[in-house]
């Protein structure tokens, strides 16, 4: 069951709203798929996000794929504690192992986002098709 | 039939009848017809006997450095290489293996990539290096590509006295990546002309790309490049001989941020331009960045030590075309020949041989300086330097080869404005005797004029 | 027992190598640039020679077993190669000697060239490559100097197909191209509708391999060459599997303009775990002027004089993409192949392929119903298997792969191509024997019921090596790359 507080994206991205920010991460899927997180490469804060646009790198043994941003937004923090901890994503995906907080640029955006139910469906139908 | 097919007639029958198949054409048949089976011009096929007949007369056509005393450098050296690292790169087991994809039959050649790497970043006084490039040229023009990827700048500043062909072949590697760059002449010296770095560094600048010792074989101070380039918030790349880094200091220690080289001079022969192997290093900060493959240490299930690629995810076969770089084969063995002789010279044996050189290239040097007609350009070297000639450099190298000596390096085709010039090496390979011949040859020709 | 390390044999005052002394007046070093200190371990020859011997005995090699490895062409590498190559006459030459010195180097070169040329059916060569992906960014730099050259600037997008080695991409992304991919179709053969549909005035040119990478020869080459060269653009051909098409057919005469070629796959010369190879570039006439300089030539007249010697170094190619080498190539890779092309000619050039594509055959037949097999064709000289059946039971094709170290075998090329789940491509070239191919299919046979039987032997797998599976993520997470000491 994935987490109703926040919204998906294609990507297997969340962004959850959060004391007027919106913290950013990836999903239990993604984290699956990836296998063991080597390394993530994320912007600085005060960089810029742009909607379904890469902004980083994250590392497995076996693949590196790019991030792609949900929303747009200024980052405003980066979970530090992944540089030691890589791991920290693959255990905890939707709370220990956030990625970034941004200021949202636009609320609207998070219209364009799947909530809970159909992102479970977008599962559903990756699953049936390979 | 050839000797390297074991399969004999009744052999392929049986696997014919497995099959179902009653001929090996009827393997081919999704080949359109009218292209099948195209007659190919090729000389007949030899015996072992002939073959090796045929390639030693070819050997023999050529006039070899164990015959000739040789004073050419630019770029490949003749440095003596000890019995045990053919030896050792002869082995079977080395030679004859894959790239270590599957660790648990490959700990023979990732440990000796794991040292190769610790070697390298011990001469250049670096944090990491990688399991090689194909040579000095390639490295350099990586080296460009890096330096674009980290900084986010696509300007190059390259020094005038960085190896003319490393030059061309960073041109050839960056022409699609649309990139600027810029030549910085040297000063009286012979080093880079700090003045005209100055203004030509800038923020759009990736890198400051050098040489040490430079083509001419000059040694600078790094110290006052890196400040110039740090100060743009560029990198500095070097260019290395490693054989100089046995004497001089690294220049880790004089803030080079990527360091590469040729490694031939480490136990490898001319061998008319290849194989060589290029030396890649840098600062842990931008390891992620770097080009090739990587051996890193871990353990094994039952908390053995033992040696994987790693980092894989960046390379060409998972990032694809966002890849650091597309190499995959690189230079292994040959980073293995250098591995054994730095294994094998050591912490004095490399020394001693940098000494070597540099002595006999300095006693050569002022000698031929004090010949009349002869003089000697440029400030502190280290095993090659430039001499103005009385006569063309191609007329001096005739009258020496008619001697039986292979001369210099003729610089009229790279540097115009020193086309009565030659570059001379000298290392430990030439004797008292050699350098003698080489000296009394040049007077004569001198006294000619 | 593991073995230790240079850095932990290493003992202070240790000499591994006696050098002669100095015989002539010394000079005073330059105090201000000299090193204080220099790192490198110590230790004596009798070590040295210990250490790495102990090491080598850790490895695989094809002197020792069998390396199915798709895609790579692990062939038997002739020992007459190794003698010929030491030759003083060809080890110990200096690049720079003046041509009159190294006449039999050069025509070594020259013709070799000729040689590779007859063998593809492309006129022009350059031997300066000296790998597959360095002959492959030099065939890529062709195609887009010749659009240059043409005026023709939007053509900013390579096709490969989804099949593709990765160093494809790779090296389109270093020539500055986009790259849009290609799907495969049912039979495993290049989609040509797709190819027609994504073709158009913005692409430079395919990259496509032949036979591709689940080993099958394109059944469509002839039109996918038409389709592109009828919007302007050229065919390029990764020449990783040539092994199958020598005297068979000639990739010049199937529509490619550019190829590549890996000496040190189907020419026989040695891997050296991971180098050094040599990878040819082979173009059309047309793209001949952009090859590198120089290239090995000949003059016509017999006669030659020091200045015009009859083997020659030529630079005079103004339209050149540049040098890619230091020099001219791995001329010490070159001769081998040259050896080996002297030693087989035309016939023996086809029995290789002819055995090497019936071996695959041969194999693709015996384990079939043991594995899934997603494309059930005649293959050429490799076979792609997938792994899916057994990984239904919780065991996949690493599992395989490591079982099959146990067993005494090198594992085929894993998880490659991408387009197979599970893949295992399998090329077990000319030179082994039916025992060998034999002894693999019982060892793929029994893993298979393994699977089925015993899966806990296979996810254990390796068991009987110097070190079994090793913590990949440990080694990515906190990387060790090098002695601290």
């Amino acid at each position: 069951m994935e987490p109703t507080d926040r919204k998906y994206s294609k990507e297997h991205e969340w962004a959850k709203p959060h004391e007027g920010l919106a913290i950013i991460g990836i999903t239990d899927y993604a984290q699956e798929q990836l296998g063991d997180i080597v390394y993530v490469e994320l912007p600085q804060p005060g960089d810029t996000l742009r909607q379904f646009e890469s902004f980083g790198i994250i590392e497995s043994v076996k693949a590196a794929s790019d991030l792609w941003a949900p929303i747009s937004g200024e980052v405003v923090a980066v979970n530090e504690e992944l540089v030691d901890r890589p791991e920290l994503v693959n255990e905890d995906p939707y709370e220990g192992g956030w990625l970034l907080k941004v200021h949202p640029q636009d609320e609207s955006e998070m219209d364009a986002l799947m909530t809970s139910e159909e992102y479970e469906a977008h599962l559903k139908t990756l699953e049936e098709s390979s | 039939m050839s000797s390297y097919i074991p399969n004999t007639d009744a052999d392929r029958r049986k696997m014919l009848e497995a099959l179902g198949l009653d001929s090996l054409q009827e393997l081919f048949e999704v080949i359109p017809p009218e292209k099948r089976y195209p007659h190919l011009d090729l000389p007949p096929p030899l015996s072992e006997m002939e073959v090796k007949k045929l390639l030693r007369g070819l050997a023999e056509k050529n006039a070899d450095l164990d015959h000739h005393p040789c004073f050419l450098g630019a770029g490949a050296y003749h440095h003596f290489v000890p019995a045990v690292v053919d030896h050792i790169i002869s082995r079977g087991e080395f030679y004859t293996a894959y790239t270590p994809y599957q660790p648990e039959v490959s700990q023979g050649t990732l440990t000796t990539i794991y040292e190769f790497q610790t070697m390298v970043c011990q001469l250049a006084g670096m944090d990491v290096a990688n399991a090689s490039m194909y040579d000095g040229a390639t490295g350099v023009a990586e080296a460009g590509l890096m330096a674009a990827r980290v900084t986010r700048r696509d300007g190059l500043v390259v020094a005038s006295t960085l190896h003319p062909r490393y030059r061309e072949v960073l041109r050839t590697y960056t022409q699609g990546m649309g990139m600027d760059i810029q030549e910085v002449g040297y000063g009286e010296d012979g080093g880079v002309d700090l003045r005209q770095a100055d203004q030509l560094l800038g923020t759009g600048t990736a890198a400051l790309m050098v040489q040490y010792p430079n083509f001419l074989g000059g040694l600078e101070d790094l110290q006052p490049l890196s400040e110039l380039a740090h100060g743009v918030g560029a990198l500095l790349v070097v260019c290395v001989d490693p054989i100089a880094l046995g004497l001089f200091r690294a220049p880790g220690e004089q803030g080079a941020d990527i360091v590469v080289g040729e490694g031939q001079s480490l136990g490898s022969p001319p061998s008319y331009g290849g194989p060589y192997v290029g030396l890649f290093a840098c600062r842990q900060k931008y390891l992620r960045q770097i080009p090739g493959r990587l051996v890193g240490m871990t353990t094994d299930a039952d908390g053995r030590r033992g040696f994987v690629l790693t980092l894989q995810p960046r390379e060409q076969h998972i990032r694809r075309e966002k890849a650091t770089s597309n190499i995959c084969t690189n230079e292994a063995l040959v980073a293995l020949a250098a591995a054994t002789y730095l294994a094998i010279m050591g912490k004095h044996g490399l020394r001693q041989v940098a000494e070597l050189c540099y002595h006999k290239a300095h006693h050569a040097a002022s000698e031929i300086d004090a010949l009349p007609g002869y003089e000697r350009l440029f400030g502190q070297f280290f095993k090659e330097f430039v001499i103005r000639t009385p006569v063309s450099p191609a007329t001096v190298n005739a009258f020496l080869m008619e001697r039986g000596i292979i001369g210099g390096y003729g610089l009229e085709r790279d540097y115009p404005q020193l086309g009565d010039c030659l570059l001379l090496c000298v290392t430990e390979m030439n004797t008292k005797e050699e350098i003698d011949s080489l000296l009394e040859a040049l007077r004569e020709i001198g006294d000619a004029r | 027992m593991t073995e230790p390390l240079l850095f932990e044999l290493s003992s202070p005052g240790r000499v591994g190598c006696r050098l002669p002394e100095l015989d002539v007046p010394e000079t005073a070093l330059p105090e201000k640039y000299l090193r204080p200190e220099l790192p490198l371990p110590e230790l004596s020859e009798r070590e040295v020679v210990q250490h790495f011997t102990r090491l080598s005995q850790l490895n695989f090699s094809i002197d020792t077993g069998f390396y199915p490895l798709g895609s790579c062409t692990m062939k038997y590498n002739p020992k007459l190669h190794e003698e010929v190559a030491r030759l003083p006459g060809f080890a110990r030459i200096h690049p720079w000697q003046s041509e009159s010195t190294v006449q039999g180097a050069l025509q070594l070169m020259y013709e070799l060239q000729e040689y590779l040329a007859e063998i593809t059916g492309l006129p022009g060569v350059s031997l300066q490559p000296v790998a597959g992906a360095h002959g492959e960014l030099t065939g890529m730099l062709i195609v887009r100097a010749y659009h240059q050259e043409r005026g023709d600037e939007g053509r900013t997008v390579v096709l490969v197909p989804d099949s593709a080695h990765g160093t494809n991409p790779a090296t389109a992304a270093m020539c500055g191209y986009k790259v849009a991919t290609v799907p495969s179709d049912p039979r495993g053969n290049m989609d040509v509708r797709e190819l027609e549909r994504l073709t158009d005035e913005t692409v430079a040119g395919l990259m496509l391999t032949n036979p591709n990478t689940l080993g099958l020869f394109e059944e469509h080459i002839l039109q996918v060459a038409e389709i592109v060269h009828e919007a302007g653009g050229l065919i390029y051909c990764d020449g990783a599997n040539v092994n199958a098409l020598l005297g068979i057919a000639s990739p010049g005469e199937l529509g490619t303009d550019v190829l590549h070629l890996n000496l040190h796959k189907t020419f026989s010369t040695p891997h050296g775990g991971g180098g050094p190879g040599a990878g040819a570039t082979v173009v059309t006439e047309e793209l001949t002027p952009f090859l590198p300089t120089p290239a090995a030539a000949r003059r016509e007249e017999r006669e030659s004089t020091a200045a015009a010697t009859e083997y020659y170094l030529d630079y005079e190619r103004p339209q050149s993409i540049g040098p890619v080498s230091g020099f001219y190539g791995n001329f010490g890779v070159m001769v081998k192949a040259y050896a080996y092309l002297r030693s087989l000619g035309e016939c023996g050039l086809r029995e290789v392929s002819e055995n090497a594509v019936l071996n695959a055959n041969y194999l693709l037949e015996q384990l079939r119903g043991y594995y899934h097999l997603p494309y059930d064709r005649l293959c050429l000289h490799e076979c792609v298997f997938s792994g899916k059946a057994q990984a239904n039971l919780g065991v996949h094709t690493v599992d395989i792969a490591k079982r099959l170290i146990d067993l005494g075998f090198h594992p085929p090329t894993v998880y490659f191509p991408l387009i197979v789940d599970e893949a295992l491509m399998i090329e077990p070239t000319e030179t082994e024997s039916l025992e060998t191919l034999d002894a693999f299919v019982s060892a793929m046979r029994q893993i298979a019921q393994e699977a089925e039987s015993e899966p806990e032997l296979l996810r254990d797998a390796a068991r009987t090596t110097p070190v079994t599976r090793l913590d990949e993520a440990a080694a990515a997470r906190k990387p060790n790359l090098r002695w601290q000491g």
